[in-house]
């Protein structure tokens, strides 16, 4: 009843082009956002902050970075982490080596050096599809990881590699406290969560789909395969690489190249299957529920099972869940969490009259 | 007899129209897939402006032919000529720049996305803007977007496909994703239109529409169509001339009536007594 | 001179293994054309199974501990549950997702991955443990007597079962009439229905196989490095194997295994050191991808022309 487009009417192709149509979708983005930006700083502890909601933005960066490459232009990587940690290590770098550098030309930096990593590792993606170049990804995987342990320029000759965040400070202002780091993640996912969706909404996107749904027909009506795939693995990768510096310096504080590994790029692919594969919503819905489920699911145990269970049961059982939710997902709504949504509205857009 | 008259009535309604000079000339094309010879040695022309049929029975080597022109698959042997310039090495996106754009005979549309940026992919050549602007979705890329959608919009009426702009292209049935290749192939203004078999699978009704839309095409924007299909009555009802191919050879070529009386033509379709 | 081939000896025979975990990748490619990545987490399901077995066994049987009773009944139940867990996972997972594009099918086997792992490990615990096959790890004498070449009891004896069972699989596929049958669904499922071909047996049959190679896998792996949670990654070793061979043929995988179990060990010898070492771990990758550039299709695979 509430929820309805009738008698909104585009008139005008730009009104038509909107990101959100409908009047109620746009206000409620604006409250969303409100929430987030002005509420929750107020209402929210510490180590919901710090531990949940720093994360869960932060892993939507990833997410979305890789749902760009497998969800719009279909290339499947398994190197997500390996990209953040090139954005990390690239950043931290930045910060040490120029005096004086604004830490947000930093992050930026470091997502261009990971964009250039990106494009390397893309270079397969020319000859090669689906699974190979799946595998292939796995190289950047491996050998990036190895390359920041057994350099250890990158890490400023730490042991292990292990390198400390420097502190954030923005004109002036030091963003030292789990506020004020969760409003900068914030502010920054936000602002490339839209461009994200102003590019899969604009000819760039339709490129990158075009590539994805048919190759040859695409090449066919112009499109260049080669620049397009590059540019979906350099953007890709640049998020990633954000996604990265912001994992180092606004939630970890100290990492590591193995903190890279291969399991962290798994999850991010789960992330986005669960999601939504191809959808900027089912990124965050996905980062949000893969923090969040080991979470829960500790609750759970504790409170239900308690301490009967053997020690590592915990960490045993959600890997059997996780495992077990993919295939759910993925058999029972391969389009993820976003589409249920989506469904879920168009229900609400009819109720309660729904014939 | 109905498209014949169709087909009178487009000419008539265009005010008779002017073929002109060769704009793609073929000659001596050999085109090889290890040991197996899809073309031999073909030879043939297309005028400005004409429709063109190629015909030949299944596993002639036709479709072979489109993706010759427009540079899928690349001859080892002959030259091909477009615009009174000789090729070189050609990849399908330098065709479609020169003007070349295409339907496929399984249909090869984006089937994830909707009818309108199926089609909206048509135009991206005559795009521009780069990625910082499609990000900030702002200035050209905004100004482009709305721009060429007024364009797109023209095919949509044109085609009569207003309805389902909005729907994803999976869900439409057979005969209405044939017509929205040909928008999406026809949104990037080509010279010359390569359709593959557009109407095979086709009832007689959608049959008749997708003549209608052909002819319209040939007739109000000039564009010069190189077609393949299977129903003769088509073929001898719209085009100016007939490519006839049988096992990657030439055996034909000329009016529909020369091809129909042409005894080889005869022959490949109705089989001869040895 | 004879340092050098002892590395290539040791890489040659250390590929075989990796022939044997992608020989299980292949097997159900070709019948399903799924892209199994779980096959790791299966090697090291099949393995730490197997060893759970002989700890608990005693206890259940009273039988000796390490005696050849409780070796070969741990092997039976662990056999019985590979192949239960194949079946399980073709009529659970598989069946439902038929149809759907062959990447939906993928990032399936990557979560049956993270269940067989966490399954695995909530059964028998997740502490590394030894495994014997009662083979001793020790150069062969009149190969070093003769030669002055150390290549160790172990894995010549391990190359030996893995070929033998490549052998055994090749005469199955080729004489059986379950064989033929198998060739005729890699080929063309639609066809093989219509000739009344029980796709579904066959899938069963096949995932059965997949699951004893993989136990073989396992227990030669395991006895090797131990049974731990690292023996999942050494089965994506068998993924540049498979890039290099083809995923469609099985000769493919042996000597994809071959080249890569040889040059990641020549590569860590000779080229390690410039570079600080360990370069085992991305190695076979990174070759597998330039390889990739230079034949898309792999060693053994068909070519593939795009048809428009």
């Amino acid at each position: 009843m509430l929820y309805r487009e009738a008698g909104q009417f585009k008139a005008s192709y730009q009104e038509d082009a909107q990101i959100f149509p409908i009047r109620q979708d746009r206000v409620g983005f604006i409250a969303l956002l409100a929430f987030f930006f002005v509420v929750v700083p107020m209402i929210a502890n510490q180590y919901w902050l710090q531990a949940i909601l720093t994360p869960v933005l932060i892993f939507s960066l990833a997410a979305l970075g890789l749902n760009i490459l497998t969800g719009y232009a279909g290339q499947l990587s398994l190197g997500s982490a390996a990209f953040m940690a090139v954005g990390a290590f690239a950043t931290y770098n930045f910060m040490l080596r120029i005096d004086g550098i604004p830490f947000l030309v930093a992050v930026v930096l470091g997502g261009l050096c990971a964009a250039g990593v990106g494009i390397l590792f893309g270079l397969p993606s020319l000859r090669i599809k689906g699974f190979y170049l799946a595998v292939a990804t796995l190289a950047a995987q491996f050998f990036i990881v190895w390359v920041l342990v057994k350099f250890p320029w990158f890490s400023n000759y730490s042991s292990s590699g292990v390198i400390t965040a420097q502190e954030i400070n923005i004109l002036g202002f030091a963003f030292n406290t789990p506020e004020t780091k969760y409003l900068l993640t914030l502010l920054v996912v936000t602002v490339l969560a839209l461009a994200a969706k102003n590019m899969v909404r604009s000819t760039t996107g339709r490129k990158w789909m075009a590539v994805r749904d048919m190759d040859v027909a695409a090449e066919v009506i112009g499109i260049r395969l080669m620049r397009t795939k590059l540019q979906a693995f350099a953007v890709s990768s640049f998020y990633c690489g954000v996604a990265g510096a912001l994992y180092a310096y606004t939630y970890l504080g100290t990492v590591e190249p193995e903190g890279f590994n291969l399991d962290l790029s798994f999850k991010i692919l789960f992330m986005i299957i669960i999601g939504g594969v191809g959808s900027i919503l089912g990124s965050f819905l996905g980062a949000a529920f893969i923090v969040l489920l080991p979470v829960f699911l500790n609750i759970f145990l504790h409170s239900f099972v308690g301490a009967a269970l053997p020690p590592g049961f915990g960490s045993n059982l959600e890997l059997m869940i996780f495992g077990g939710l993919i295939i759910f997902f993925l058999i029972v709504e391969p389009h993820g969490m976003a589409r249920l949504w989506q469904i879920g509205k168009e229900k609400l857009r009819l109720w309660p009259f729904p014939h | 007899m109905m498209m014949n008259d169709m087909a009178q009535e487009a000419v008539a309604a265009g005010g008779g129209r002017k073929i002109g000079e060769v704009i793609l000339d073929l000659q001596n094309i050999s085109l090889r897939f290890g040991g197996v010879k899809a073309l031999t040695d073909i030879s043939f022309d297309v005028r400005k402006h004409e429709i063109r049929a190629i015909i030949g029975p299944n596993g002639a080597g036709k479709s072979s032919m489109l993706n010759v022109i427009n540079g899928v698959y690349h001859p080892q042997e002959g030259r091909i000529v477009f615009h009174g310039e000789e090729r070189k090495e050609m990849e399908p996106y330098m065709a479609a720049s020169q003007g070349i754009a295409r339907t496929f005979q399984n249909i090869a549309l984006f089937k994830g996305m909707s009818v309108l940026d199926n089609i909206m992919t048509g135009r991206h050549m005559k795009m521009n803007a780069g990625l910082l602007s499609h990000m900030l979705y702002f200035g050209r890329a905004q100004k482009e977007e709305i721009e060429h959608r007024k364009k797109v919009e023209e095919v949509i009426d044109f085609l009569e496909i207003q309805s389902i702009r909005k729907t994803p292209v999976g869900r439409l049935p057979y005969g209405l994703q044939k017509r929205v290749e040909l928008a999406r192939a026809l949104a990037a203004d080509p010279d010359l239109l390569l359709l593959d078999e557009p109407m095979a699978g086709m009832n007689v009704e959608e049959k008749q529409d997708m003549c209608r839309f052909i002819l319209d095409v040939n007739d109000q924007f000039g564009t010069t169509i190189v077609l393949i299909e299977h129903d003769m009555g088509v073929v001898m009802d719209i085009s100016d001339r007939v490519v006839v191919l049988d096992y990657g050879k030439k055996i034909g070529d000329g009016t529909p009536d020369e091809v129909k009386s042409n005894p080889e033509v005869i022959a490949a379709y109705l089989g001869t007594s040895h | 001179m004879t340092f050098f081939l002892e590395v290539l000896i040791g890489g040659l025979l250390s590929g075989v293994l990796y022939a044997l975990v992608a020989l299980g990748f292949v097997l159900i490619f070709k019948a399903s054309g799924v892209f199994n990545f779980a096959q790791g987490a299966m090697v090291f399901f099949a393995a730490l199974t197997f060893v759970g077995f002989t700890e608990v066994l005693p206890g259940w049987t009273g039988l000796e501990p390490g005696s050849g009773g409780v070796f070969w009944l741990a092997f039976a139940l662990a056999l019985a549950s590979m192949i239960v867990l194949g079946i399980a996972t073709e009529k659970v997972v598989l069946r439902p997702l038929v149809n759907q594009p062959p990447i939906t099918l993928f990032m399936a086997t990557i979560g049956l991955t993270f269940f067989v792992e966490g399954l695995a490990q909530a059964i028998w615990g997740a502490n590394a443990r030894g495994l014997s096959l009662g083979i001793s790890d020790e150069p062969v004498m009149w190969i070093l007597d003769d030669f002055d070449i150390i290549i160790s009891k172990f894995d010549l004896i391990a190359a030996g079962i893995a070929l033998v069972l490549f052998v055994v699989l090749a005469l199955l596929f080729q004489y059986t009439r379950v064989g033929r049958a198998l060739r005729a669904v890699a080929d063309d499922h639609q066809a093989a229905l219509s000739v009344g071909i029980p796709l579904k047996h066959i899938w069963a049959i096949v995932w059965g196989v997949a699951g004893f190679v993989a136990l073989i896998a396992g227990l030669i792996w395991g006895s090797r490095n131990g049974v731990q949670f690292a023996l999942t990654f050494t089965a994506l070793k068998a993924l540049p194997v498979l890039i290099l061979g083809g995923f469609t043929s099985v000769p493919g995988a042996i000597i994809g295994g071959l080249i890569i179990g040889a040059s990641e060990k020549l590569a860590e010898i000779y080229i390690g050191p410039f570079v600080g070492g360990g370069i085992e771990s991305w190695f076979p990758y990174v070759l597998a991808m330039f390889f990739l550039l230079v034949r898309p299709e792999g060693l053994f695979g068909e070519k593939h022309i795009d048809r428009v």
